[in-house]
């Protein structure tokens, strides 16, 4: 029994390099990010404030607010600026075909 | 050595709170007290003239961090304590109550006050400005759907009050001395965008109207412009700006001209004393050229760098300056400070409310300002610290991308 179900969220030709995209997977807000080809998936709301991270651009490896210009690691989550003090949950993704697939935790 | 050591901070809103929290951050061991004249955690203030003068929010969403989070990272905090005197050469530093404190380093993040109009009924009850939790709250329980809210200036926070006013249905007047709003720090087309707004969501904005005294028996009842006009109102808000708290450190003898003079590291002319925030007049490297910011982001990013600097950090400040606001179902904000420019770009669509004007110098950009907009806006300092030269009919056309033109 695994701990983690993957969901489908978007097919790999739907997100271009160096993008970020919100999707609503089992009614959570996701940001899936494409960087540099490897995509990324985290939570999409900023822990600072309320605001879709997925608006914001890719600096290097973080993705910024649009809001108040905290930056995440992609890859890890955490918060690498102020005004973030709270890092962000990612998840896991895999590539089948086309598809990404993100696996959120069960339960 | 440090553990020994005593860094204080006088002031608890933005800056004061960021340089306590900076200094746990990085690693000093000593004593972290901060000196707060207001009754409340270290704060911030963007949302007092917004969500919680909108009845969205109550005042502890202007907590800079959960409770326990400073106390937990053993920072001292003294509030509602005020600082009388610094004594600079003796390295302390005396309370309103008579009791003297020793520091080895000194941050002053006193920040500003709401300036007043030394006019005839200023002291009116009924007569505000907005500055403080205090000052939101007694704003906000005064805007009743029969109550007439006057505006005098149509800055930012005037905006905001003004915005505040009519989502809770109260008749809403504006009157401004400039010849639009937010002149300067709008350019015309989108001091008029504004004004629209503003006009369409049933404020009454009267700009090129010079205000002469309020009115009233012990309480506000009209207002008098120059040219005889009589406005009735129930409260008025003056939003005419920022005025430094500079007194202590011109009492103590520091530099100051308009703000404390600080250099690229926030130190004074004093080497152990330090300042940031609304209050430091520092040079940005960027911009070539002095500044002070009243300014959200600037309070805490200055801190950090100057908190750094503290404890021996050699980092400059050295960021084009940013702001928001939020009006209705307007977010509007800024980058840079733009003097002058030869050229705007337009991206997207004015009148569905969702743009960014690019301003160009010699094809170089030195600021945009976005409504709706915050992502292209925010990838605009990007682009204004590569140096690079861009075509207005570029930014203007919403299918280049602006990373591709940043790249290209």
């Amino acid at each position: 029994m695994s701990d983690v179900t993957f969901h489908n969220a978007l097919k790999t030709d739907q997100l271009d390099e160096d993008e970020a995209i919100q999707v609503i997977i089992e009614g959570k807000e996701v940001a899936i990010i494409n960087l540099g080809g490897e995509f990324y998936a985290m939570d999409d709301i900023c822990s600072h404030a309320y605001a879709s991270m997925a608006d914001g651009y890719l600096e290097g490896e973080c993705l910024e607010c649009p809001l108040h210009g905290a930056q995440f690691n992609v890859k890890t989550g955490k918060a690498e600026t102020p005004p973030a003090t709270v890092d962000l949950a990612t998840y896991e993704v895999k590539i089948e075909g086309d598809d990404i697939l993100v696996g959120l935790p069960n339960g | 050595m440090s553990a020994d050591q005593t860094y204080i901070i006088i002031g608890a809103g933005q800056a004061g709170g960021w340089t306590a929290k900076t200094l746990r951050d990085q690693g000093f061991e000593g004593r972290v007290v901060i000196f707060g004249d207001e009754n409340f955690p270290p704060h911030e203030r963007p949302p007092l003239s917004k969500e919680v003068l909108l009845g969205n929010a109550e005042k502890e969403i202007c907590l800079l961090w959960p409770p326990g989070t400073l106390e937990d990272a053993d920072i001292e905090m003294r509030l509602g304590t005020r600082v009388s005197e610094i004594a600079p050469d003796e390295h302390t530093l005396t309370l309103e109550d008579g009791k003297t404190v020793a520091w080895d380093k000194l941050m002053i993040a006193t920040g500003g006050r709401a300036t007043r109009l030394p006019v005839e009924g200023a002291d009116l009850d009924g007569v505000y400005t907005l500055r403080t939790i205090d000052d939101a709250d007694a704003i906000r329980s005064k805007m009743t759907p029969d109550a007439t809210v006057l505006v005098i200036g149509a800055g930012w926070i005037g905006l905001e009050v003004a915005a505040a006013a009519r989502k809770q249905e109260a008749t809403a007047i504006v009157v401004e001395l400039a010849d639009r709003v937010c002149a300067r720090a709008l350019s015309p087309e989108m001091s008029q965008w504004i004004h629209d707004l503003h006009v369409r969501n049933g404020v009454d904005i009267r700009c090129g109207v010079s205000f002469d005294h309020f009115e009233g028996d012990s309480r506000l009842q009209r207002a008098v412009m120059s040219d005889g006009w009589v406005i009735d109102c129930d409260i008025a808000v003056v939003g005419i700006g920022l005025t430094p708290n500079v007194e202590l450190a011109t009492a103590a003898g520091l530099a100051t001209d308009n703000g404390i003079i600080v250099d690229d590291k926030g130190q004074t002319s004093h080497p152990d004393i330090y300042a940031a925030g609304d209050n430091a007049n520092h040079p940005n490297p960027l911009l070539g050229r002095r500044i002070r910011l009243e300014s959200w982001e600037n309070a805490q990013n200055q801190a950090i760098c100057a908190a750094k600097a503290m404890l021996g950090g050699e980092d400059s400040y050295a960021e084009i300056p940013w702001f928001w606001s939020d009006q209705y179902d307007a977010n509007i904000q800024l980058m840079g400070l733009p003097e002058e420019w030869d050229e705007t770009a337009v991206r997207g669509d004015r009148d569905a409310g969702e743009f960014v004007e690019f301003y160009l110098k010699d094809g170089k950009l030195e600021g945009a300002a976005a409504i709706n907009n915050p992502r292209d806006l925010r990838f605009t300092r990007r682009m204004m610290t590569s140096g690079k030269t861009f075509n207005a009919s570029d930014l203007a056309d919403p299918e280049l991308k602006l990373q591709k033109l940043l790249k290209g």
